[in-house]
């Protein structure tokens, strides 16, 4: 699986959107998600199995101060 | 107080009655020119050919400045001025963060133009009084204060000896003043600086707001670059405007309904959505503190370190929780539904002059708490409070005061400055009585205090030639550039960021551009020409807000619900066309996104130009501190040695096993810094300049720009 165009490297069978977010500590409230050019919407973070092969992208929504 | 004996002891030196003329499309085309060398007081036109080409505020700011100054102006030479301008925008109250003011004038940090913008309510009375812009030049022989009444028409100078200088009892003393009852001290705005001001040149100008509910004058700051220090070394105490009469429509716009129905439609955004996205109504930009530390962001000793255990104890619910204490949402301009300004009441100060009086600290703002606590390894939020509290009344910048005290804590760690050189401060990471000492003796213009309060650029500078210091290792641990301290944000593993800070006009502010979480976290701009796409769309856009009197805020720290879903929601394209409608609302003049970044490109090419013509401008000054790229210590290294081995492997093709922490360093340091030249070249080319970062006569030509002043300076530096 690749996140944001990097291999990711704790993929697992099972492995939910939240769980990537978890893992990887974006706490950051304003998250663009889209698996395989697909928009997730936020309500689905928990539910969304990932596959191998998907292609995660977590885009954060911060231009600064 | 005794206002009375106050005001009884100003002596009138100049007077001007002018009738106020009524703003048409956001303009009246008037300037107010005042000399306080000589007290002339006079109004300007302005030429239709300068508004066409610089807009307003910043732009107007800028060309002000150009002609007022040579290329050997220094920052305390009388010519140099202070330019207050808003925009044609400005002073609307029907969308979010419209009372911006532009302040312009040469640095006495940089050398070279520096311009900062501040809310408040002094920019748009004072277009309400009639004037697009507020030139001050010269420089008076004992305080005086300015006096600008613009419903009566009149103008003047007073010397002022009695009036405090601290800008929490200034901004009360003038306000009250100037004010025929309590119910009219909403209508009075003061500009002050303050004590430390004058004995520094990290000063700010204050900006102030009467606040009806708390019934106090609170304070804005424009921040950067040692404005307030220009202002004192003018002796000048004070600016007052007082406008009476406030209503929705003093632009006279061309289609009020336009700007109506985006201003409903934006504030119903944030109704909906606030509370649900970043909470700026609740918490302001500290909503980032505890953000910027779980992404190794943070500012930690000096910019060595992005995170620390201790951070929770400054992290923005503290502030909100235990210290602020409106319970409601407040804003610095009328109509502002964003509402990011945040006051804690009733603050007892424990040191300094004021010890032991309850005051009010605006704030604390995110680069408060990173730069006057993290990045001096302070985590108490009291400290941070009473340290906030002190820069603005005694009118200093936090965020250089906050980067110049992280430097000498590193410096007086490692042994490159001592007791002696300190007069006895113990300037240890995380001495929190040290840093309050260390402000209180800029306020006096005394001790260790009146060093720091030079700036990096120099401290550094006296600390090699006058004590000895390793000058190759001082130059990697000062964050400063072009004479200007970096804002608060680590950007070594961002080469984008680096860039954002680097090539910038004033030097390292990320108003520009910040680009981290696009470039290190979302990896959407991998390639160079990706990363000089967005360092030259993202300041140019940004830039914009400057010429229109706006606030940048409202247009990311909120966004529509279905912005995910658009081609760019970095942009929010959605905000950018709210803000060219309000443009068309209040100009008549109908633009598109490609127009909105022209007009910022003339601006921005101009400042460019200008710091050439000052001496600064060219590649060699937008070279950064190997701090800010990089790890320069074996501890910084050690702290990431996985990422960096990582690294080494992987980009540099350098197999780091067997190899010191040294060797490692070196390598990657010769990596990094190849990478901040290629995207030095890579963004050089998008902005249209030459390899040493000149605009080139055909850019200046295509942008309008080709005035012979400028080709005359660009023409020097071609080959």
């Amino acid at each position: 699986m690749r996140l944001n165009d990097r291999e990711f490297e704790h993929w697992k069978e099972g492995l939910t959107i939240q769980d990537v977010i978890d893992i990887m500590r974006f706490v950051y409230p304003r998250l663009v998600i889209k698996v395989n050019g697909k928009l997730i919407k936020k309500e689905e973070y928990s539910s969304f199995v990932l596959q191998e092969n998907d292609d995660l992208k977590i885009y954060h929504l911060l231009a600064g101060g | 107080m005794d206002i009375l004996k106050m005001k009884n002891s100003h002596k009138l030196l100049s007077e001007f009655i002018y009738e106020p003329k009524a703003l048409y499309r956001g303009y009246t085309d008037k300037t107010l020119y005042i000399n306080i060398s000589d007290n002339t007081i006079k109004e300007k036109d302005v030429p239709q050919k300068m508004k066409e080409k610089f807009i307003g505020g910043k732009g107007y700011g800028l060309r002000y400045l150009w002609d007022a100054v040579s290329p050997t102006t220094k920052w305390n030479d009388p010519e140099n001025e202070i330019v207050v301008a808003v925009g044609p925008v400005g002073g609307i109250t029907q969308y979010a963060g419209t009372g911006k003011s532009l302040i312009v004038s040469i640095s006495p940090l940089t050398d070279i133009p520096i311009d900062s913008n501040v809310g408040g309510y002094f920019g748009p009375f004072l277009k309400f009084s009639g004037w697009d812009a507020l030139e001050v030049q010269g420089k008076a022989e004992k305080d005086v204060i300015i006096v600008i009444d613009g419903n009566k028409g009149i103008v003047r100078i007073e010397e002022a000896p009695l009036e405090d200088v601290d800008a929490h009892l200034l901004g009360e003393q003038l306000t009250e003043m100037y004010a025929e009852n309590e119910a009219d001290k909403r209508n009075i705005s003061v500009i002050t600086a303050g004590t430390a001001a004058e004995n520094t040149n990290i000063g700010v100008l204050n900006f102030t707001f009467y606040d009806v509910r708390r019934k106090v004058s609170r304070l804005k700051q424009a921040g950067r670059g040692g404005i307030g220090t220009v202002f004192r070394n003018k002796r000048i105490k004070g600016i007052v405007c007082k406008f009476k009469g406030v209503k929705g429509d003093l632009n006279h716009p061309y289609d009020q309904s336009i700007i109506n129905k985006t201003g409903i439609k934006y504030h119903k955004e944030i109704a909906q959505n606030d509370h649900l996205q970043n909470n700026m109504r609740k918490i302001g930009t500290a909503n980032i503190i505890e953000i910027m530390d779980e992404y190794d962001l943070l500012p930690v000793h000096n910019f060595q370190y992005g995170k620390h255990p201790d951070t929770y104890k400054i992290k923005s619910t503290v502030f909100i929780e235990k210290y602020c204490t409106q319970n409601m949402p407040d804003g610095c301009w009328y109509g502002c539904s964003m509402s990011c300004a945040k006051a804690v009441d009733n603050f007892k100060l424990k040191t300094g002059p004021y010890k032991g009086q309850n005051v009010c600290v605006d704030g604390p703002e995110y680069e408060n708490a990173a730069g006057l606590g993290a990045n001096c390894g302070i985590f108490d939020p009291e400290v941070i409070l009473e340290l906030n509290f002190y820069c603005d009344t005694y009118g200093i910048d936090t965020i250089s005061y906050g980067t110049l005290t992280a430097f000498v804590m590193e410096c007086y760690e490692r042994g490159i400055i001592n007791k002696d050189i300190t007069e006895g401060l113990e300037l240890n990471f995380g001495n929190a009585e040290a840093s309050l000492e260390l402000i209180h003796q800029m306020s006096r213009g005394e001790g260790f205090g009146k060093i720091a309060g030079m700036g990096i650029h120099k401290m550094k500078k006296l600390f090699v030639e006058k004590y000895g210091a390793d000058k190759d290792f001082l130059y990697d641990i000062a964050c400063e550039q072009k004479g200007l301290e970096y804002s608060e944000y680590l950007c070594k593993e961002s080469l984008a960021q680096q860039g954002g800070y680097g090539l910038t006009n004033k030097g390292p502010q990320h108003d520009e551009a910040w680009l981290i979480f696009m470039d290190m976290v979302n990896n959407q701009i991998p390639t160079f020409e990706d990363k000089a796409e967005a360092l030259h769309y993202y300041p140019m856009f940004r830039t914009w807000f400057g010429l229109l009197g706006l606030c940048k805020l409202p247009w990311n720290d909120i966004t529509p619900p279905n912005n995910s879903e658009t081609d760019e929601p970095a942009k929010v394209p959605e905000h950018v066309n709210n803000y060219l409608d309000l443009y068309y609302g209040v100009t008549g003049n109908r633009i598109d996104n490609n127009e909105m970044i022209r007009q910022s490109e003339r601006v921005y090419n101009f400042q460019r130009v200008f710091n050439i013509r000052m001496g600064k401008g060219l590649r060699i000054n937008d070279a950064t501190p190997y701090r800010s790229m990089g790890p320069v210590t074996k501890e910084e290294y050690e702290s990431r040695q996985e990422r960096y081995d990582k690294q080494l492997r992987e980009l540099v093709g350098f197999n780091p096993e067997g190899k010191t922490i040294e060797e490692k360093i070196k390598t990657l340091r010769a990596y990094r810094e190849d990478q901040y030249e290629k995207l030095t070249d890579a963004v050089y080319k998008r902005r249209g300049w030459t390899m040493n970062g000149v605009p080139t006569p055909e850019k200046l030509r295509d942008l309008g720009m080709d005035l012979p002043e400028l080709l005359e300076v660009v023409e020097k530096h071609l080959n």
